[in-house]
């Protein structure tokens, strides 16, 4: 999270040269799996799901790929480094938000949907207005993700290849986004899964060795850690960093009690926002059956969770070995804490290979959001709602590779436009997004026999209008030097983070418009629905390789 | 079928089977076992995070804390949040795989004899 706006200058780090080779060793690994795999891409359930036929720990480890942005990474780690605790309290949030998804969402939805997140949502409903309006929600909330991963690309690209000018870094933005689309047309789901579980594994590994190495410095005693944190943070010359206790919440919300609200909000949103995020959803469609589908989220939680404890760790540690001001004065500023740390505990070599993985995760995370906003449109917009399900499933890939080249070439666009941006708040407002837009309605259509389509379509669409019209009024947008526009002033609304206000009516708005209406639906759809998500009754199977 | 999406196979149930089905002891035994555990446990850590969020937010001092060397109270409630996570994930798998999955396999397979 936090603010991946990064600086092109001062000092420079490391070799750029090596970090770019291993960069480039990665881009040739994953591209010749992907063609490799691609190969197999010869229906639509290959192409969406990889066939249903990944093991539940493969895509446990491909769920933490997709889940473990270069925000969680560096965005964490250098919010531990610089505020101490209030980082911590983040990566908390986006570990407990996975029980959401194991107890409530994973298996059941695996049992009755197909494809996408509006499979489930629409099954007993009115299919294509709740088609339409999960789809509008799927691709609003992908692409605020998809142009935070690429704004925050342009950023760190100035910071770990040492490439600065603005039309230097735009071209770096532009590569990424063509791989991006190489990954999704050639690879499709099988592919864009290999990529992530390639891109897990190195991450998480290299988060480990840097652990390890924090931890030997300090006789492994994490307490030692926490001290010469805190006595680098006092002897900080940086203007208020030196009076921050570092050990205790309180050094980025602490403030007014408006910002204490903004951190309830926050954590509301991390919570219940991950279950509705829709490249996530996705991914459970990827395994043959609920119970490989639990799986995958038992393994998905066991590396996110170790994942964040290692930031914990190297976050302090950073603090500790580097200082809070060689980081601040660093170009990324709190970004770059976890690369100076590499540097600082291995050298140039260390540095190239956190460096390399750091960017290979904004490529796989945007791989994986290409194809679930492409899947959505294909699937939701064009066959159901245009087309009137007269469609073969092979016109339906052909739209959706033609929907992810138009997506990359507008993330292009859009991420060159937003390089420098704050990327805090396009990445809290997809989680904002997702829990009110979706989540209120997964559950429901899931556990309330009652939910009708007015419920599900008043909940979604207020969700997710209330969710942006209050971003659009916030301090993210206007009237701080931190904003979007800094130099405007129409920010009446006093939260950065919108969820407090949006969920909650999400919820509401779900119960008034299901029992305003009187439309009960179709028994035998409910009956249905009911019977196939807790038994797994006719199911989609998976398919041989 | 509401569409196409959901194609053809071979023996498909119908809307009156699933009806039955769902009224059946057994599938509503499997719905409140589910539900029995599932609830709960969700009421019990959304609470208990909730109450770690406004620990985070309003109770900066009682935080601070020092419990051993420089671990503080907040740390160690930071760290259960983990702890606590790692458990109910840990449950919750022992439940469904005793309590869930035998009973929804039964189902499974009651409904796909009833065809044939």
């Amino acid at each position: 999270m936090n603010h991946l706006t990064l600086l092109a200058e001062g000092s420079k780090i490391g070799n750029p040269a090596v970090n770019i080779g291993i960069f480039v060793a990665f881009v040739i690994v994953t591209l010749v799996i992907v063609i490799r795999v691609g190969r197999r891409n010869t229906n639509a359930a290959e192409f969406f799901t990889g066939g249903h036929a990944f093991s539940g720990p493969q895509n446990g480890i491909a769920i933490a790929g997709d889940y473990l942005s270069a925000a969680s990474f560096l965005g964490i780690a250098g919010a531990i480094a610089v505020y101490g605790y209030d980082g911590f309290l983040y990566s908390i949030g986006f570990l407990v938000a996975w029980l959401v998804a194991l107890l409530l969402v994973a298996e059941l939805l695996r049992n009755t949907g197909k494809y996408t997140m509006a499979d489930v949502l629409s099954f007993r409903l009115k299919q294509k207005p709740v088609r339409l309006a999960a789809a509008t929600s799927t691709m609003t909330v992908s692409l605020f993700y998809l142009l935070a991963q690429m704004a925050g690309a342009g950023g760190l690209v100035a910071l770990l290849l040492d490439i600065q000018g603005r039309a230097a870094q735009s071209l770096v933005i532009a590569v990424v986004g063509v791989l991006m689309i190489v990954y999704v047309l050639i690879g499709g789901m099988t592919g864009t899964t290999w990529v992530q579980i390639i891109k897990a594994v190195l991450l998480i590994t290299g988060a480990a060795v840097m652990t390890i190495l924090v931890l030997a410095k300090f006789g492994l005693n994490f307490s030692h850690i926490l001290g010469s944190a805190q006595n680098m943070v006092q002897e900080a010359t940086t203007k208020g960093v030196s009076s921050r206790d570092v050990l205790a919440p309180g050094a980025q919300y602490g403030g007014s009690t408006t910002s204490k609200i903004n951190l309830l909000s926050l954590g509301l949103a991390l919570v219940l926002g991950t279950a509705g995020l829709p490249h996530v959803l996705m991914r459970f469609y990827t395994v043959p059956t609920a119970k490989e589908a639990r799986r995958s989220v038992v393994w998905a939680i066991g590396l996110i969770g170790a994942f964040y404890l290692f930031t914990l760790v190297l976050g302090y540690g950073a603090a500790a070995l580097v200082g809070p001001d060689k980081i601040l004065a660093a170009p990324g500023g709190q970004n770059s804490a976890a690369p100076l740390l590499a540097f600082q505990l291995g050298g140039t070599i260390l540095l190239g290979i956190i460096s390399a993985v750091a960017f290979a995760t904004i490529l796989a995370v945007v791989a994986g959001l290409t194809i679930t906003a492409s899947a959505s449109f294909a699937h939701d917009v064009y066959a159901s709602v245009m087309k009137n399900h007269k469609v073969t499933e092979d016109e339906q890939v052909r739209v959706s590779r033609i929907t992810a080249v138009v997506l990359g070439i507008a993330a292009i666009g859009l991420g060159i436009l937003a390089n420098g941006q704050n990327v805090a708040f396009l990445v809290a407002l997809a989680f904002a997004v997702a829990a009110s837009a979706n989540l209120p309605t997964i559950v429901y259509s899931l556990y309330w026999k009652r939910f009708n389509t007015r419920g599900a379509l008043w909940s979604m669409y207020g969700g997710l209008i209330s969710c942006l019209v209050l971003i659009i009024f916030s301090p993210a947008v206007s009237g701080t030097k931190t904003s979007m526009i800094p130099g405007a002033h129409f920010d009446w609304f006093p939260l950065a983070n919108p969820g407090i206000v949006s969920i909650p009516l999400a919820f509401i708005l779900g119960i008034v418009g299901t029992l305003t209406s009187s439309d009960a639906g179709d028994p035998e759809l409910n009956a249905e629905m009911e019977v196939r998500s807790l038994t797994g009754v006719g199911a989609e199977k998976a398919t041989h390789h | 079928m509401p569409s196409i999406d959901i194609p053809p196979r071979e023996t498909q149930p119908s809307g009156a089977q699933y009806l039955a089905v769902q009224a059946s002891p057994e599938f509503q035994e499997l719905r409140r076992t589910l539900r029995r555990f599932v609830f709960p446990t969700t009421a019990f850590f959304l609470i208990w995070y909730a109450s770690y969020v406004l620990l985070g937010a309003f109770a900066h001092d009682f935080m601070a804390i020092k419990v051993w060397g420089n671990i503080n109270v907040g740390l160690l409630l930071g760290l259960g949040q983990f702890l606590t996570t790692f458990i109910i994930t840990g449950l919750y798998v022992r439940f469904a795989n005793r309590e869930l999955d035998p009973r929804a396999e039964k189902i499974r397979n009651e409904m796909h004899w009833s065809q044939q």
